[in-house]
């Protein structure tokens, strides 16, 4: 191959992960510091400060680097600290405080590192406390395939992402792929959306592709995460943002899409500045721009804010939002595909589904299928919440069990109490009983219990939970934030919560409980979209597996105790 | 020369882009705290768009506030995570410490109560967060010195 020129280098890929790779082999030692929302809230800004002073008062800064990383999962132990020292096993810290940090520098660090390597140098016994063993199932039963890097490089660096194998995806797929063959590629995979439909991203961009224009197709990534007890979205943009940009720059160009846009909440403010510097790093080093890769291929990014409103998620409102106005669903068809923004045809996928896609196309499509069940490929993330042991940010291969995910990964529920059930999807979801804990986690399966996946919130629920009370939580929740375009939604779900609070207030009457499933079935069958279709499914649900709950409520004896007495 | 004013700043950096309502309404409310009538009036003139329109998407969307709010506003997740762990008293004791309702300001607009959906840091729920500060695992008898914690100082930024 022909010399390259001076410029030419200094952006290739390769050879900034040359330099890259050089430059951090440097070091001895690494110290990855969770820098996410949840560690942040915890006080990690001021330990990595603390840190960065003790290593300069010891002088080994040329030897130790901290790396303010992504989320690393346990957020309720946080600040996490990860110490790794080359020839040594890693040593993860809990709830770091600014004076325990300071002493696994120069208790710790400094003093392993003046120890030959093949002398072992534990960690001294007055900071045992703050070990988190990383042999817990919470870390070894977990698959990472999203959160692969999220814990383990500088999101705002975009060198290390490379040095990492970032975005030798997109230059596979752009100087030896066809679009075809990328869209093929990730059908055969088996992906699915994240975001809760589940709906086969390989087919979405097939669609998507096979729409000819002469104008714009927009590609769109749904960063609303709206769902209460769910951060997966927010953390895969806090921990890696290239991965997803990489994600959308392929699909980008499987579908022949001209421009991309983030819609991410504005609640989430850390992931939004990290995916604007991610943009702006991709600019400097023309990943972004035209002619990328020296190729034919062109393409730009932008990213526009929610502004709290749940019902924005749905894709039409998503798109009526960004256009700048009030974000209300409109009936499909016609498709986003055909007819989306500014009437362009548009992709709108998840944060996670992108996020899948270059490990997809590196590995192969075969890779990913073996994991998971026979309709629901891959892996999924969880944010595990509510009454459970180890809460925090995980991801598991589809079909893992609730039993899995709760008792072992999750360490079970604390202080004594027992598990009553789960809850997945968010306010679209349903209650899962302790009775199904064998149940493995997929599309179908969660489905045909009266759940769904949802975007991957699962809260776990002990025996104080109070089932009446969660759904008229949840429904007090999609009332408020139903946008008033359809009746059955404005006016069913409205009606739904007044019978419930009647009911919790010990007023209600059977007639009351049969009136609620009646008005659910309706608002099923005829709101305009998801949020309204879905609105009844946490009284469906609770009403299904703990119907004594409501009966109890209404003053009736629930049936088998009623036949007991007779 | 005249002051630019900061609506017609953000106006001039929008007017041309495509989907910049939103934004520009968000530039509005992060320096002044709230949308003002004045300045939706103004990015109305200058962007071209319809007063009604912009009346319509800031009363659609739970993000803008019309009013100015207190200084510090403190913000009560609700999500399921913070719901479950007992977030509801936590609001409580901010309602009686305060003696402001939800979504109210105190008389002397030191602070604003509101309720917000899921703020993403479910692993340390219950949380709260106020201008940005993020506290987690609250109780009851935290919210005490937070609200101290956040009259010192807001006194010294006044000295």
């Amino acid at each position: 191959m022909a010399d390259m020129s001076e410029i030419d280098k200094r952006f290739d890929i390769h050879e900034i992960a040359k330099n890259k790779k050089a430059d951090l082999d440097r070091f001895e030692c690494n110290i990855y510091c969770c820098h996410s929302t949840g560690c942040k809230s915890s006080g990690s800004d001021e330990i990595i400060d603390l840190i960065k002073q003790a290593l300069a008062d010891h002088d080994v800064e040329d030897k130790v680097r901290i790396v303010p990383t992504g989320c690393m999962g346990l957020c309720a132990q946080g600040p996490l600290l990860r110490v790794e020292i080359k020839g040594r096993k890693d040593v993860l810290f809990k709830r770091l405080e600014p004076l325990v940090a300071r002493l696994v520098i120069t208790e710790y660090v400094v003093p392993a590192l003046k120890t030959p390597a093949e002398e072992e140098f534990p960690v001294p016994e007055f900071l045992q406390p703050h070990i988190l063993s990383l042999d817990l199932p919470f870390f070894t039963k977990q698959e990472k395939v999203v959160l692969k890097d999220a814990g383990n490089l500088d999101p705002e660096d975009i060198q290390e992402y490379i040095a990492h194998g970032g975005y030798l995806a997109l230059e596979k797929v752009l100087k030896t792929m066809t679009p075809e063959q990328v869209v093929q590629e990730i059908k055969k995979s088996g992906l699915r959306g994240r975001g809760g439909g589940g709906f086969s991203t390989g087919m979405k961009w097939e669609l998507a592709a096979k729409v000819k224009t002469d104008g714009d197709k927009f590609i769109i990534c749904n960063g609303d995460e709206g769902d209460p007890g769910a951060y997966m979205d927010r953390s895969i943009l806090e921990g890696n943002p290239h991965a997803v940009i990489e994600g959308m720059m392929i699909a980008a160009y499987a579908i022949g899409a001209t421009e991309g846009w983030f819609y991410v909440r504005a609640e989430y403010p850390l992931a939004v500045e990290r995916l604007e510097k991610a943009i702006k790093a991709c600019k400097k080093t023309r990943l972004l721009g035209n002619n990328i890769m020296g190729t034919d291929f062109s393409f730009n990014i932008d990213i526009r804010l929610g502004a709290g409103a749940f019902v924005c998620g749905e894709e039409t409102a998503l798109i009526r939002s960004i256009e700048g106005n009030r974000g209300t669903p409109r009936p499909r068809p016609p498709y986003p595909t055909d007819k989306g923004l500014w009437g362009k045809p548009s992709c709108v996928n998840n944060v996670e589904t992108l996020g899948n896609v270059a490990p997809i196309i590196l590995k192969g499509a075969d890779w990913f299928a073996s994991f998971g069940t026979e309709t629901s490929k891959g892996t999924k993330v969880f944010a595990l919440t509510g009454q459970v042991e180890h809460s925090g940010l995980i991801e598991v291969p589809m079909g893992t069990t609730i039993n899995e995910i709760v008792n072992e990964i999750g360490g079970g529920v604390p202080n004594g109490k027992k598990l009553k059930a789960v809850q997945t999807g968010g306010p679209s979801g349903g209650v899962i009983p302790v009775e199904y804990m064998d149940l493995p986690v997929c599309y179908e399966e969660l489905k045909k219990v009266g759940s769904i996946m949802g975007s991957g919130g699962m809260i776990v629920m002990d025996d104080t939970s109070n089932m009446v009370n969660i759904a008229n939580f949840y429904l007090d929740f999609t009332v408020d934030e139903s946008c008033g375009k359809c009746a059955p939604c404005r006016i069913g779900g409205k009606q739904m919560l007044l019978l419930l609070e009647k009911i919790n207030k010990g007023k209600g009457s059977k007639q009351d409980i049969e009136d609620l499933r009646r008005i659910a079935t309706a608002m099923q069958k005829a709101s305009l979209c998801g949020l309204g279709q879905t609105a009844p499914n946490p009284v469906l649900s609770t009403l299904r597996f703990f119907e004594n709950e409501y009966l109890e409520k209404v003053g009736e004896k629930p049936a088998q105790q009623a036949a007991e007495e007779k | 020369m005249t002051e630019v004013s900061l609506a017609s700043q953000v106006a001039a950096k929008w007017r041309k882009k495509r989907g910049s309502l939103i934004m520009a309404l968000h530039e509005i409310q992060d320096v002044k705290g709230y949308v003002p009538w004045e300045d939706a009036y103004q990015i109305a003139e200058e962007m071209g768009i319809p007063l009604a329109r912009i009346y319509e998407v800031l009363t659609f969307y739970n993000f803008f506030k019309l009013d100015a709010p207190g200084k510090a506003v403190i913000s009560v997740c609700t999500g399921t995570a913070c719901y479950l762990k007992g977030n509801d008293k936590v609001l409580e004791e901010f309602k009686k410490e305060l003696n402001i309702g939800e979504g109210e300001s105190t008389p002397d607009r030191m602070f604003h109560l509101q309720c917000v959906r899921c703020v993403g840091c479910c692993g340390l729920a219950p949380v709260c967060v106020v201008n940005g500060k993020t506290y987690g695992r609250v109780t009851p008898n935290d919210v005490r010195n937070i609200l101290d914690e956040w009259r010192s100082k807001l006194d010294e930024d006044k000295e």
